[in-house]
């Protein structure tokens, strides 16, 4: 009894996604990109449970729901190894791993001040310039910032 | 968004930087034109800019061409809130082509995402200002004969100086020697020293501006240092001077070497400079026009060489 408890830390999901093998400090900025606040059906969120790739990993699953591949891929920016599950009755039907898009429109801040995009009411635009040390560079006035370092809009 | 707007000078090729250069030759010879005979140009100056606004009219005056705008923003809409897309959308209904300096960085290259009509940046914040570039490209190959194997000298704020900056993306077509002459507090910022790196251009870096240095280079860019660049202000006692150039510190320079500098200037160029033979900074600045009419042409889809 005790160890079936405690084996399921995050509740299976009947249909819907599991977002995977988030770092666990970056599992809110996950939940922001997908705008979980807004999500009306059942949402369970997991963070700092063990994962032999991670050391400590976080978990969002939202029932009865599936996101477009590019929203699924801003994640990238923040767990470039999460890997997405959709569920259908309690089974995995599809299986993959989030990809970096190669620009990132109008979710990430640019730190420049005297950026343009601070200054009027338009979208930013990053160009994915290096994907190993994950840095963008500011389509607008050519600022670099690193996706560790990036603000989330 | 118009093809032929120019944000950035890496938005033009080797070609096409050999080939404004040598249309501005030709304007050199040749400067009054009816080219532009019943076209509108709008010079949208959100901040305050006097030799590059007025060599950018006289540009479209010599080619014939009619000029609206304004040169400071505080006399416009958009001190009332106007957002710049509303600003350039609306001028857009009127000209033929704008040209703009925007405080903010990135002000241009958003104004070419709003309209079709061809857009010039004439500057944007510390990011970029092209049609400098290009006139430091036209007085280096004026004045050398060839933009190739050129060993330049840059001396001064290399850390905040767009001019340098863009001058050493330009000149990465061409094989220069580049040497960077800075105190600690303005040396050069890594992100240029690896395009350089990445690119094969040579580079040394010197905190002394010896002769060394000097009677090696072909051309010397001088640029301001300016106090508010520093957070140390001792410091900037102590390097203020380190970095002027009088004459008597070139008595060994090559014949062919000549010293450029964006202007304005404060003191980093003694005045007994400006009446030696190596002096070149005020005719670099009369280049400007002759660089200006041709990108001019080449916004508007006019090519005089054809």
């Amino acid at each position: 009894m005790n160890s079936g408890k405690t084996s399921l830390a995050v509740a299976a999901l009947r249909n819907g996604t599991v977002i995977d093998q988030i770092p666990s400090a970056s599992l809110f900025k996950a939940a922001r990109i997908l705008d979980i606040e807004s999500a009306t059906t059942a949402v369970t969120i997991g963070n700092n449970l063990p994962s032999k790739k991670l050391g400590s990993k976080g978990i969002i699953k939202v029932a009865d729901t599936t996101y477009a591949e590019d929203t699924l891929n801003r994640i990238a920016l923040i767990a470039p190894a999460a890997k997405v599950n959709v569920i259908r009755d309690y089974a995995v039907v599809e299986k993959r791993q989030v990809r970096l898009p190669d620009t990132i429109v109008g979710l990430v801040r640019c730190a420049n001040p005297k950026c343009i995009t601070n200054n009027e009411p338009m979208k930013t635009r990053f160009d994915v310039v290096d994907r190993n040390d994950v840095t963008l560079r500011c389509c607008y006035c050519g600022q670099d910032v690193k996706a560790a370092d990036a603000i989330i809009e | 968004m118009n093809q032929n707007s120019l944000v950035s000078i890496s938005d033009i090729s080797r070609e096409e930087i050999l080939h404004i250069l040598d249309v501005a030759a030709y304007f050199e010879r040749n400067p009054n034109h009816k080219l532009l005979d019943g076209k509108v140009v709008a010079t949208l100056f959100f901040e305050p800019s006097t030799r590059t606004r007025l060599s950018f009219e006289t540009a479209v005056n010599r080619l014939a061409g009619r000029v609206i705008g304004f040169s400071d923003a505080a006399t416009t809409s958009s001190s009332k809130g106007e957002t710049l897309k509303d600003t350039i959308k609306m001028v857009s209904n009127y000209v033929d082509l704008i040209i703009m300096r925007h405080y903010l960085e990135g002000a241009a290259r958003y104004a070419t995402e709003v309209t079709d009509t061809p857009i010039i940046n004439a500057g944007d914040g510390a990011h970029q200002h092209p049609s400098q570039t290009m006139l430091d490209l036209y007085s280096i190959r004026k004045t050398q004969g060839t933009l190739k194997d050129q060993t330049i000298t840059l001396v001064g704020d290399l850390k905040y100086g767009r001019t340098v900056h863009s001058l050493i993306m330009a000149m990465k077509y061409f094989n220069p020697t580049f040497r960077f002459v800075a105190c600690n507090e303005l040396q050069m910022p890594e992100v240029y020293k690896q395009f350089c790196r990445d690119n094969g251009i040579a580079f040394s870096e010197h905190t002394d501006f010896s002769s060394d240095v000097i009677n090696s280079s072909d051309i010397i860019y001088m640029t301001r240092v300016q106090r508010e660049r520093f957070t140390d202000i001792d410091e900037y006692e102590r390097v203020k001077n380190i970095y002027t150039l009088n004459a008597s510190m070139l008595q060994d320079a090559k014949e062919n070497m000549r010293i450029l500098h964006p202007l304005p200037r404060v003191n980093e160029i003694a005045q007994d400079v400006d009446d030696d033979p190596h002096a070149y900074y005020f005719d670099q600045a009369r280049n400007g026009l002759y660089v200006r009419q041709a990108l001019i042409c080449r916004a508007l889809g006019i090519d005089i060489l054809k």
